[in-house]
């Protein structure tokens, strides 16, 4: 469909900015209540443990205590396995076991050191590969490793696996396991084959807000103040942990101090706050603190892996043969493993692949997706391996990868799915002249004083899109458009840049378009997640339908009222008007308050019979206050949607400290119609520097000893800082319409990431020379070691170090 | 004077003037904080004989604002808790991300590190206090809200307090100076790029007012 886009594409601050640049924006802690009181936990000092008996009678007796939760008042989880807000048998320090309401915070705080804990020590494991020999713990006493959904077994090899494995990765029985063509064959006909044994590590999300929550009990209803990425699909998210109907839900959450995929329907603290305040009537925030948002905050899974690639003179591959050894954290079978499977063969297109894998419970916190889950390890894991083929076979390092990219044609993964639409070429040649490859690759190995100068070009992909979801607008008697949005606002700016779709459609400028988000209560659409990078895609689809349903209703009401067919009007400049005679016809305020007149379909007192249950919930709400927009992307579509990030680092390694300074960087993104140009840059800037800080300093440490996090702060993780990253960052778009979204859109949060931090291993790697240690973080002593011949403190495969 | 010194001789305001003070005010309803509840709790204790004044005034965003302040209470606190202003965010406690930075006499502070008493007699400025009465933002606001900086923008009220200082200190600062200068604060979203950006404007808008 060809709609005009005024307002779609074009660079504009979204309606939130104001708020937020002036502290007017209420974040999870910001919000009060009267008589609210505070919330504090008592986490596990142990990563494995029973409790054996507790005491809270010390606690309860406190002047100013109000209530207290364990895991016995909390609801069951449907699946036995699945994770509560609390336990009686934590599996990894920091989980929460006991809850305090009191008046104050110091006052919860001392409560919970008055509970008399006896907990019964467990077996534990923090390292995979640990608990896949024989005799060793399982995270769980059911086991390590999922058998089914419901069900764990315990996995260990045989210890031949392990001794034969040498330095590489082990590779016993996998849990998982798929070939497309014969990788022998592949692997035998290649002139050059490169088998690596490779790391990833885990990862915690810190987005900068951690996870509080505020709740309260009103007229039967949960109103809940979280820390979420999505608004609408929060909703059966609380429900369900709470233990009560959607129905009884009211999510109100306009901001969200960043998620990166930690805090998608909301987080696991949620039903705290909300019992409490059942329990003690009153309303209860729960702060959480830098440590707690490391314990229970989330984190990405690590990956051991293991990588035999063939490739033929000219660089094509022919076979990979690839094993991953998931650290999957204690709860939920986490899928990245499976996905970076069916990315590396999105992004070398072999005729031969195998991926066999295992995902490993470990007694470490809770894996979640992470901005691109399974994608950032395996692109990390993997470009680098590019380059060594490259420089072996002596191609150039672009041509190696455009020789092996997808395309629209392509057919990928396991079940060889089709994509909807691949630009990887055009990226690499847009890059290449952005950044002038063929003068940029002259620095690489050049120095200057103590500096040695790498550069680095990295693909990276993610899926961009879902499809099916609804649309719910309403023009007012005011003369305003109103789009109700069910997704998020955790900064991307998507909440507001969907809705323009449908501002373009119908002619309203961006002053009379009032985007309405973040409170269920106002009425909401049934939306996808915000996550993913799916609502730039799902939901200018589910806009523009909604905007074509009320466009249709605008000329029916003027054909009803002013005679002749509906398609003799069109809409536009604040009216419904006689095609050619943009003067006649009535104005929107007028035709809000005939459609009120009329009702029926045109205010929302009819809905279609397809949309979704939530947003006829949603419709009900907003009926009869005008003419009402309500549809369901029906548009279709065939394949999935990916989106493409090529990067291109530059960096300087100074021989004498290790110290690595990225001095230049430049994104390029295939990501179809772009949907707002400043977002976009952001979003391909702030992902790559989130995957610099994953290539060269965020930390991720356990004690082997005790299972204890040494890294739970910000000083201790080193998120990257203002100062570890280039001063000028650089952005281009490939720009081709994705045909199978009317609108030409997919999404870009994921593919960023990957493209940063691989980019920049790869420029370490043309620094320095084909690094000793195949893992990322590369920190600066590992960086250091191998410039000096020193060995490295720590082999390959040594997780949470 | 150190910051001791002046609590023990603050003789600004005695606990009979203060009560009086917030009576005529009406400021009261803020005051009485969610950290501090009558009849019961930790922070409802009276005050041991001899200890700091509780009761003090604090000079916020230019406003005397009475307030009732332990001896143990961080600016952040007092700020977010007592006086309602949750414009300045915690996203650390403990001085490591910079989201809770105010200016005190015009220099950057991590809030969340701060004791509230040491706060007495001084300039306190918080992202609440940059625009005008009638709304018209700070020149660094405007700059930020053109050029679409942040994301989540949790982060944001730290920078842009940063950014304030940074302005008045270097006026026409390089991109260099600007990244030095906003290198206290963490933004997790990592815009940089487009704070930079940001910052470099803001520089811009300032010079011309």
């Amino acid at each position: 469909m060809a709609i005009e886009k005024k307002l779609f594409g074009q660079d504009y601050s979204t309606p939130d900015l104001v708020a937020k640049m002036t502290g007017k924006a209420r974040y999870a802690e910001d919000f009060r209540a009267e008589g609210m009181l505070f919330a504090k936990l008592l986490l596990s000092p142990m990563p494995h443990a029973r409790v054996r008996s507790m005491d809270l009678s010390a606690a309860l007796a406190m002047d100013g205590v109000k209530a207290i939760l364990t895991a016995d008042d909390l609801p069951a989880t449907e699946n036995p396995l699945d994770e509560r807000s609390l336990t009686n048998e934590p599996l990894y320090q920091g989980e929460p076991i006991v809850a305090v309401a009191a008046v104050d915070e110091p006052t919860a705080a001392l409560a919970i050191e008055k509970i008399k804990l006896d907990l019964e020590p467990l077996p534990f494991v923090i390292d995979p590969l640990e608990s896949l020999r024989p005799g060793a713990p399982n995270a769980r006493r059911e086991g390590n490793n999922y058998k089914d959904r419901t069900t764990l077994q315990e996995v260990k090899w045989p210890i031949e696996v392990f001794r034969e494995a040498g330095d590489h990765l082990p590779m016993g029985t996998p849990d998982t396991e798929w070939t497309l063509g014969d990788v022998e064959k592949g692997l035998a006909d290649a002139d050059y084959v490169l088998d690596e044994t490779l790391f990833h590590q885990s990862q915690t999300h810190h987005p900068l807000e951690p996870r509080s929550c505020m709740a309260y009990w009103q007229g039967g209803k949960l109103y809940i103040h979280p820390s979420t990425q999505s608004t609408q699909r929060t909703v059966p998210n609380v429900a369900r942990m709470v233990g009560i109907d959607p129905s009884q839900v009211v999510v109100i959450a306009e901001y969200c101090g960043g998620g990166f995929g930690s805090k998608i329907p909301g987080t696991i603290n949620m039903a705290i706050p909300a019992l409490l305040s059942k329990k003690a009537n009153l309303p209860v925030m729960h702060r959480v603190s830098r440590a707690e948002e490391n314990a229970f905050g989330r984190a990405r899974p690590g990956f051991q892996g293991r990588v035999k690639m063939g490739f033929r003179k000219d660089g094509r591959v022919t076979a990979i043969d690839l094993y991953i050894v998931q650290d999957n954290g204690p709860y939920g079978r986490q899928g990245d493993y499976e996905t970076a499977a069916n990315i590396a063969h999105l992004y070398y297109t072999p005729e031969n692949m195998r991926f066999r894998g295992i995902t490993v419970l470990t007694n470490t916190p809770p894996r979640a997706a992470q901005r691109a889950p399974g994608g950032v390890q395996i692109t990390a894991m993997l470009e680098p391996m590019i380059d060594k083929a490259a420089k072996e076979l002596n191609l150039d390092r672009i041509a190696i990868r455009k020789l092996n990219a997808p395309d629209t044609t392509t057919k990928y993964g396991s079940n060889q799915h089709n994509l909807t639409s691949a630009f990887v070429r055009e990226a690499f040649d847009k890059g290449a002249e952005l950044v002038n490859w063929e003068e940029f690759k002259k620095a690489s190995g050049q120095t200057n004083g103590s500096k040695i100068t790498g550069v680095g070009v990295a693909l990276s992909a993610y899926v961009a899109g879902s499809r099916g979801f609804d649309g719910l607008i309403v023009v007012k008697p005011d003369g305003k458009l109103y789009v109700h949005q069910g997704i998020g606002n955790l900064g991307t700016g998507s909440f507001a840049d969907t809705a323009r779709v449908a501002s373009d459609l119908l002619g309203i400028p961006w002053e009379d378009t009032v985007v309405v988000w973040g409170d269920t209560s106002k009425g909401v659409p049934y939306s996808c997640v915000q996550a993913g990078s799916q609502t730039i895609h799902a939901h200018t689809r589910a806009n523009l339908a909604a905007a074509t349903d009320l466009k249709r209703k605008l000329q029916e009401i003027a054909a009803t009222d002013m005679g002749g067919s509906p398609d003799g009007y069109d809409v536009g400049g604040g009216r419904v008007f006689r095609k050619g005679s943009p003067g006649s016809g009535m104005t929107l305020a007028k035709a809000a308050e005939r459609a009120i007149a009329l009702a029926g379909k045109f205010d929302g007192h009819e809905v279609p019979e397809d949309i979704n249950a939530v947003t006829k919930e949603g419709a009900a709400i907003l009926q009869g206050q005008g003419a009402m927009g309500v549809a369901k992307d029906n548009y279709g579509g065939e394949g999935d949607l990916w989106s493409f990030v090529v990067g291109f680092a530059k960096v300087e390694v100074d021989r004498e400290t290790g110290h690595i300074q990225i001095v230049d960087y430049t994104g390029i993104s295939e990501v179809g119609v772009v949907a707002n140009p400043r977002g976009l840059a952001a979003q391909v800037a702030g992902g790559a520097i989130q995957g610099f800080g994953l290539a060269m300093s965020q930390k991720w440490i356990y004690d082997p000893k005790w299972g204890v996090s040494a890294t739970h702060r910000l000083y201790t993780a080193k998120p990257p800082s203002i100062l570890d990253v280039p001063l000028v960052m650089h952005h281009g778009s490939v720009g081709i319409p994705d045909p199978q979204n009317p609108i030409g859109s997919k999404g870009v949060g994921e593919a960023p990431f990957g493209a940063g931090c691989a980019a920049v291993i790869c420029a370490i790697q043309d620094a320095i020379g084909e690094l000793d240690l195949k893992r990322s973080p590369m920190m600066t002593d590992l960086i250091l070691n191998q410039l000096e011949h020193l060995p490295q403190p720590y082999k390959v495969l040594a997780t949470h170090v | 004077m150190s910051d001791s010194e002046m609590l023990d001789k603050d003789p600004s305001i005695s606990r009979r003037n203060f009560i009086k003070g917030v009576i005529a005010g009406g400021a009261a309803t803020y005051s009485a904080g969610y950290l501090f509840r009558s009849g019961s709790g930790l922070m409802a204790q009276p005050s041991a004989a001899g200890a700091v004044e509780r009761l003090i005034t604090l000079r916020v965003n230019g406003q005397d604002r009475p307030v009732d302040v332990l001896k143990q209470e961080t600016l952040a606190t007092t700020l977010r808790y007592k006086l309602g202003l949750t414009g300045t965010k915690m996203g650390c406690d403990r001085a490591e991300c910079g989201s809770c930075t105010v200016l005190i006499d015009g220099v950057p502070h991590y809030s969340c590190s701060v004791l509230t008493h040491t706060a007495r007699g001084k300039q306190v400025t918080t992202i609440e206090g940059l625009a005008a009465p009638d709304g018209t933002l700070h020149p660094v606001q405007q700059a930020i809200v053109d050029g679409a900086g942040f994301q989540c923008a949790f982060c944001a009220p730290g920078f842009i307090m940063s950014m304030v200082a940074m302005v008045k200190d270097n006026p026409n600062p390089t991109r260099a100076e600007a990244a030095h200068a906003l290198s206290g604060n963490l933004c997790r979203c990592c815009d940089y790029n487009k704070i930079l950006d940001c910052a470099m404007s803001a520089a811009e808008y300032s010079r011309r007012v």
